[in-house]
């Protein structure tokens, strides 16, 4: 592979390396992305990345594991198209992601990347975890395996797997049923979404797994997904019709919005708390949305809503995404984007993080918790607290 | 293994440290034309006692040791001409004080110019800092060690003439203050103890400024841009002799560029103006646009482009793209106002003769005291031959900057050579002994400024 051979080979020298992408929208710091803010280094920054990038094409440097953190420890956050002033924007994690393509191509990644993968292709989740239990989640409660419902709730491999994602699930699942919702899910059926995959550059593992879920959905008839995860969300929405999957595709919090400016669902609990809004890179920067979660939490009774300092187009990351909820490159550290999320949250007297994506839910969670915050501040995800003050 | 590198490890965190190829790589650029050198070592570290360590360390190994701020002097005066230690210095960034009433800032050196424009929005409305217009990761400290100048340059001047305090680690390790922090006061004032001008546009050769008092300004309600534009080079320095004498705008900013082409040719004044209350904003337009440049419109030789109200952020990256290739660099020269015809001229003629679209901006300093003129020449960072034609109407710049009486600003190391070849001698000899004095061994950031 040489430069001439990327597929960017045409723009990656454009970066001048000005540092715009560290900022999130105010200038407030240099922390908004988030290597950046974990390492604090030049190599680091969005714009070390795409310059490494374009030195190891061009045969300037050599491909080594430091090389291959670097790359990987990225969360495809889209910060850095936000804040970038020139007009190839829009193609940095895309320049990325092709540049981790190659590195998969030519069988160099990081240690931690070649185990989500293989888990991934191995068992359909990164966890490495029995399919079997995948419908773990559910235990407690009754759900119809998909058959003809009206939406297919798909939870994705966080949400069905990790213990406290779980939580989150079957707060939504709750909620579904109460409201009456015709839904079903895949259960032990159910495989990776491949968001992760396809940001991480294994393009090949990609389309097995996109073309697998397609032909499940379409042989089931789904036609509607909900989904708990924003990731999966993205993958539906944006990477699944070049394969052939044409869905209509929601986020669950489009769902619980619209069960409650119908009155299908009602609150008959209080929830008197200080809360913020993390807002999740899948469905903010990456989809656009970012009002249909406040929507939700505006609502809830006695619910005191604050804004992050850092929200919306501006949010700070908290580190989870291209798989690093299970690969962690960016952790260990106080300033590890995720305890900086929740310094930042603590800071403005918040009691309650609410998060919309079961990534952001483990990773605030773990922050939380190292940073010996766990009787100050809570992480829950909407779906949770939407179900609390509907007394589920 | 590498005792310099376990040693650093033991001052600053390991995750602080490298020696790595990718580091090396990255550290060794600038973002201009200037060549690449290789530092053998990057360290960041976040107190002044782990900068008094390192600074330590590099005068016992006899390594050279390059601050580095932002890293966006485009002049590649942080890049390690002769290897050792670069010290990167963005993780001190903590603004440590804003007295409102006495009006400054107490900051570390790494604070960017973004950070603290924000802190200041959201902290201190009524006050502002004057802002050089570099992206917002630029330092406030990088800015005041090169003699940068800001959107208040024209009222207060380079933004090193705003300094109110300074503290220094030496190259012997030794930490000294400057300015009534040395009394143990607040940090309100550099004067009048006896001047130590030793470490403002010496590039990091003297010492590492670790903390600066800056002064801070009234931060007006309405905040606004008007465009004056004349076709005629010769008329700007009488109108900007005319503008200056009302002693009302905030900055004067005069441009003129290749691109787009219905501009070539054409002068763009631009005039910042600051108002607490619309009927105070409405007087100071009347004052520049109708009594001062009034008359140029009614003879034809200019036109008013109207006014905005909020300041836009420049941004000044987007140079970097005009030849969609990722690179420009400039050549400031701190020059009289009266050069501003031929600067134009010359510096047209040079971005022509290199194929380059010309871009120049003048700011103007003070009372007309004097001007910054940048002439800008973007490169295609994949087309060498473009790096090669940027290089040399850089150095034809310098060579034209000292022509016209000038004074290079921020000269990289071509420029450097053309002032030191002009120095008085006496000017020479005592910055040689200072030089000696303070730094023996020539550990800080050689290469630059090297007169011995």
């Amino acid at each position: 592979m040489t430069l001439n051979d990327f597929q960017y080979s045409n723009i990656i020298h454009r970066c001048f390396r000005c540092g715009y992408c560290k900022f999130p929208v105010d200038w407030t710091d240099v922390n908004n992305c988030p290597p950046y803010a974990r390492f604090r280094m030049e190599s680091y920054s969005c714009g070390g990345r795409l310059w490494l990038t374009r030195a190891w094409l061009n045969e300037q440097i050599n491909w080594s594991e430091h090389l291959a953190e670097i790359l990987y420890s990225c969360t495809t956050c889209k910060n850095c198209e936000i804040k970038c002033p020139l007009r190839f924007n829009v193609d940095i994690v895309n320049m990325v992601v092709s540049a981790r393509a190659e590195m998969v191509e030519a069988g160099k990644v990081p240690k931690a990347v070649k185990d989500f993968l293989q888990n991934i292709e191995l068992y359909g989740n990164p966890y490495g975890a029995s399919r079997t239990n995948r419908i773990a989640w559910t235990k407690g409660i009754e759900i119809d395996r998909y058959n003809g419902h009206e939406y297919l709730l798909y939870i994705g491999c966080a949400g069905s797997y990790d213990i406290r994602a779980q939580k989150s699930s079957k707060a939504l699942a709750q909620i579904l049923l109460k409201a009456g919702v015709s839904f079903g899910v895949l259960g032990d059926e159910e495989t990776c979404d491949g968001n992760e995959t396809h940001n991480l550059g294994e393009k090949g593992l990609f389309e097995l797994l996109a073309n697998k879920n397609i032909k499940t959905f379409n042989k089931m008839g789904v036609s509607k997904i909900i989904t708990l995860s924003p990731h999966a969300f993205n993958a539906f929405k944006n990477y699944y019709p070049s394969y052939g999957g044409n869905f209509n595709v929601f986020h669950y919090t489009h769902i619980l919005n619209s069960l409650l400016k119908t009155g299908r669902i009602k609150f008959s609990d209080s929830f008197h708390k200080k809360t913020v809004f993390h807002d999740p890179c899948f469905l903010g920067r990456w989809n656009g949305e970012y009002e249909t979660p406040r929507e939700i939490l505006r609502v809830i009774p006695d619910i005191e809503l604050m804004e992050m300092e850092k929200n919306r187009s501006g949010a700070l990351c908290c580190g989870g995404g291209s798989g690093n909820f299970q690969m962690d490159l960016l952790g260990g550290s106080e300033s590890s984007p995720a305890r900086r999320r929740i310094r930042e949250a603590y800071e403005m007297g918040a009691q309650i993080i609410a998060v919309s994506c079961p990534k952001c839910l483990i990773m605030l969670e773990d922050a939380i918790k190292a940073e010996g915050m766990d009787d100050k501040l809570s992480v829950m995800d909407i779906s949770e607290i939407v179900a609390k003050a509907c007394n589920i | 293994m590498d005792s310099i590198y376990n040693a650093l490890c033991d001052i600053v965190d390991k995750e602080y440290c490298s020696n790595l190829p990718e580091e090396i790589y990255i550290y060794s650029y600038d973002l201009g034309t200037a060549e690449p050198k290789k530092p053998d070592y990057v360290v960041s570290p976040r107190t002044v006692e782990e900068i008094q360590k390192i600074v330590l360390l590099a005068r016992d190994k006899n390594i050279p040791l390059v601050p580095l701020g932002g890293g966006l002097s485009l002049a590649g005066l942080a890049i390690p001409q002769k290897g050792g230690i670069v010290i990167d210095l963005k993780r001190m960034d903590s603004i440590i004080e804003v007295n409102e009433r006495a009006r400054y800032a107490v900051i570390e050196c790494g604070v960017s110019q973004g950070q603290l424009i924000s802190y200041l929005k959201k902290h201190h409305p009524n006050l502002t800092h004057s802002e050089p217009g570099a992206p917002p990761a630029a330092t406030v400290a990088g800015n005041i060690i090169i003699h940068g100048q800001g959107d208040l340059a024209h009222p207060y001047g380079f933004s090193s003439d705003m300094v109110l305090g300074l503290e220094v680690v030496l190259p012997s390790g030794d930490i000294i203050r400057i300015g009534s922090c040395a009394l143990g006061s607040g940090w309100f004032t550099i004067h009048p103890l006896p001047d130590i001008g030793l470490f403002l546009g010496w590039c990091g050769t003297t010492g590492i400024i670790t903390k600066l008092s800056i002064k801070l300004f009234p931060a007006k309600k309405i905040r606004g841009t008007g465009t004056f534009v004349v076709e005629d080079e010769e008329l700007i320095p009488e109108i900007i002799y005319k503008i200056t004498h009302t002693q009302i705008p905030e900055d004067i900013i005069v441009y003129s560029r290749a691109i787009p082409p219905f501009a070539k040719g054409l002068h763009h004044i631009t005039v910042n103006l600051a108002a607490d209350s619309e009927k105070e904003l409405e007087f100071k337009q009347e004052l520049i646009w109708d009594d001062t440049l009034g008359e140029y419109i009614k003879n034809d030789l200019g036109g008013y482009l109207g006014f905005t109200k909020e300041l836009e952020r420049p941004q000044i990256s987007k140079t970097s793209d005009y030849k969609k290739g990722g690179g420009f660099e400039y050549v400031g020269g701190i020059m009289p106002i009266d050069t501003y015809p031929q600067c134009y001229i010359r510096g047209r003629e040079i971005s022509e003769k290199h194929d380059i679209p010309y871009t120049v901006t003048a700011r103007i300093i003070g009372l007309a005291h004097s001007m910054m003129f940048a002439w800008t020449y973007a490169f295609n960072r994949a087309d060498e031959e473009t790096i090669k034609k940027a290089r040399e109407a850089l150095y034809e710049t310098d060579e034209l900057v000292i022509e016209l009486g000038g004074v290079i600003w921020k000269p990289g190391i071509y420029g450097q050579r053309l002032v030191m070849d002009r120095l008085h001698p006496g000017t020479k000899n005592l910055m040689k002994k200072i030089k000696t004095i303070i730094d023996p061994l020539g550990i800080m950031n050689p290469g630059n400024w090297e007169l011995l």
